[in-house]
């Protein structure tokens, strides 16, 4: 089920060699629209968040009237200014909730992934359909029960409102993806192991999760990228504005701000960076992870 | 096979701590819901009555719900056309050996916004929007058409246009990533066949390539489809369901119903209808990704 990452093919020798003058002109005018197109595609995707970054450093009036051009004063300001305003926090809370959701997702998910991809045992089949009939619920649906529930347990309104339906829905997809990459992993190594007296932890520990870190890296990024990115739990089961990530603290902080843009889009800006500069760094494990199960998030 | 893998025991003890999760937050609610949807109950007050399936018939004969699901299928139709036939042509082109060496700059940038949350981007493109300050009416300006510009999305016959639009910029290019990586999995005889036999550009992609990718094209059009369903944030943030109720879609008016008139009973009920909808188109992609593998 692992896919690599996107490749480019080199297929250099497989050009038709061009010898005819007219099909190279023909060759020409196709690279040079599709470039135009896909360049004023690109411009379509990268401007409006480049404005995102560069009115964040505008003052108000410069944001109205100079709605284009780059600021007259760059105001480092804003970006300290909406951070200030709550932003900070909601980084803050959003930071805690996703390495504690990542975490708990990664062990949890491993492990059980281990059990059901190692382990031959009567029920195991029931076990499977039913952790990853998991994935093919819709979270609006759970939405008012979970509100009730969390409040019956006493939960409603603290960071574990967030943490632990987060983690329940994701375990599904991590487990679907951790369980095929193990079964691909060779079983001579945890045999022998064995024969030695290792026990079934030691060969989890030392043997499946080194030889799974690329799915687990996966895993802990998509994981990571959706919790960070919730909106509708971090709506409805946090009341606090103490407590908000930031998704649901960037609302606020638009009634709150209601007039000043500047400072708003600096808030957005601060928002979007760890998830654009983390796909930048990781774009190979992202894309692993999207592609091999073709879930969105 | 070795016995230490076929107790019993110790693999429940390794699966048993995410399958209570699973099971007490993701299950056991599900079927709370079914349950909640026959009650007329409120958030604050412990009583509930017995209402059967009254909630049932007055969904069906709410005009809203008729908005709902027109908005939702609009949704689905447009982001096929869009995600899955816009990105299967860019996948296409990029997978092109003329184009290929511009591809890992393209892919990576169309890709970009998919990682980004919806709550960031559907407050951006409010702004853009925005009928004074927006770049969206300015660009019209720029190009000599300023008498295209309006208020986006506070034009009840247009706002759910503007609202569905910013899913496409969103996620066409993470659609043309799934794609590509299909078509990179291709033999490349294939192509060198058709090449010999001196096939056309669009003649290599009908005849290999789309065939070729079928399974994943399926799947994407089955996920987005689910997707078009699920739609809540983008459409909170940037209309919250108005001018009106013109852009109103299942998700928002399950939260309208829950937390705004506190009629929890009826909130529910939508909530069983989203989830009948994206179990059945759920079944449907595990059957084709079941298909993928065996062909």
């Amino acid at each position: 089920m692992s896919q690599p990452a996107v490749k480019t093919k080199n297929l250099t020798e497989l050009s038709p060699g061009g010898t005819h003058f007219g099909t190279k002109l023909k060759d020409r005018m196709f690279q040079a629209g599709v470039l135009v197109w896909f360049s004023l595609f690109a411009l379509v995707i990268i401007y409006p968040m480049f404005w995102l970054v560069i009115s964040g450093f505008k003052s108000n009036s410069d944001f109205f009237l100079n709605t284009w051009s780059l600021p007259e004063e760059w105001h480092w300001g804003n970006y300290i200014s909406a951070w200030d305003a709550g932003i900070g926090h909601f980084f803050l809370n959003s930071v805690l909730v996703t390495v504690v959701s990542v975490l708990a997702v990664v062990v949890l998910g491993s492990m059980a992934a281990y059990g059901l991809s190692r382990f031959q045992f009567r029920g195991q089949n029931i076990l499977l359909i039913l952790i990853l009939s998991g994935l093919m619920l819709a979270p609006q649906v759970s939405l008012i029960p979970l509100y009730k529930l969390l409040q019956g347990l006493g939960l409603y309104n603290t960071y574990w409102a967030l943490i632990l339906p987060y983690v329940a829905f994701q375990l599904p997809f991590s487990i679907f993806l951790m369980r095929s990459y193990f079964l691909s992993i060779p079983r001579e190594l945890e045999e022998s192991a064995i024969i030695d007296g290792c026990n079934s932890w030691k060969v989890y520990w030392h043997i499946i999760i080194p030889m799974g870190k690329p799915i687990i890296a996966s895993c802990a990024l998509l994981t990571g990228m959706n919790v960070w990115n919730e909106f509708m739990f971090a709506l409805v089961f946090v009341e606090d504005s103490s407590l908000r990530t930031i998704p649901v603290g960037l609302m606020n902080l638009r009634s709150q701000l209601n007039t000043n843009f500047g400072i708003q889009l600096a808030g957005l800006a601060i928002s979007a960076l760890p998830m654009v500069i983390a796909y930048i760094i990781f774009q190979k494990q992202f894309v692993r992870g999207l592609t091999a199960g073709s879930v969105k998030g | 096979m070795i016995k230490t893998f076929r107790n019993r025991r110790t693999a429940l003890l390794y699966i048993v701590p995410a399958l209570l999760l699973i099971l007490f937050f993701v299950f056991l609610p599900i079927v709370l819901n079914l349950y909640n949807s026959l009650f007329r109950w409120n958030s604050f007050d412990a009583g509930r009555t017995f209402v059967g399936l009254k909630y049932y018939v007055r969904l069906f004969q709410d005009p809203v719900f008729l908005i709902a699901l027109k908005n939702n299928s609009l949704y689905a139709i447009i982001s096929l056309v869009f995600q899955v036939g816009g990105g299967l042509i860019i996948a296409a082109i990029l997978e092109d050996k003329l184009i290929r060496r511009f591809q890992p700059f393209f892919r990576t940038v169309f890709f970009i916004p998919s990682v980004i949350s919806i709550a960031v981007v559907g407050l951006l493109w409010q702004l853009l929007y925005n009928p004074e300050v927006g770049l969206v009416n300015g660009a019209l300006k720029a190009i000599g058409q300023a008498e295209w510009g309006r208020s986006w999305l506070g034009d009840s016959e247009v706002a759910i246009y503007a609202v569905v639009a910013v899913s496409q910029w969103q996620y066409t290019g993470y659609m043309a990533m799934l794609f590509l990586i299909a078509m990179q999995k291709i033999p490349l005889e294939y192509y060198e066949a058709a090449m010999i036999d001196g096939a056309s550009k669009i003649k290599t992609f009908f005849n290999i390539t789309v065939p070729q990718i079928k399974e994943m094209l399926l799947v994407g059009s089955v996920i987005t489809v689910i997707g078009a369903f699920k739609v809540f944030d983008e459409v909170y943030i940037m209309t919250f369901g108005g001018p009106g109720r013109s852009t109103e879609v299942l998700g928002t008016m399950l939260y309208r119903a829950a937390f705004r008139n506190d009629e929890m009973g009826y909130a529910s009920t939508i909530g069983t209808v989203v989830f009948v909808i994206t179990l059945v188109l759920s079944l449907i992609q595990m059957k084709l990704g079941k298909s993928g593998q065996e062909v």
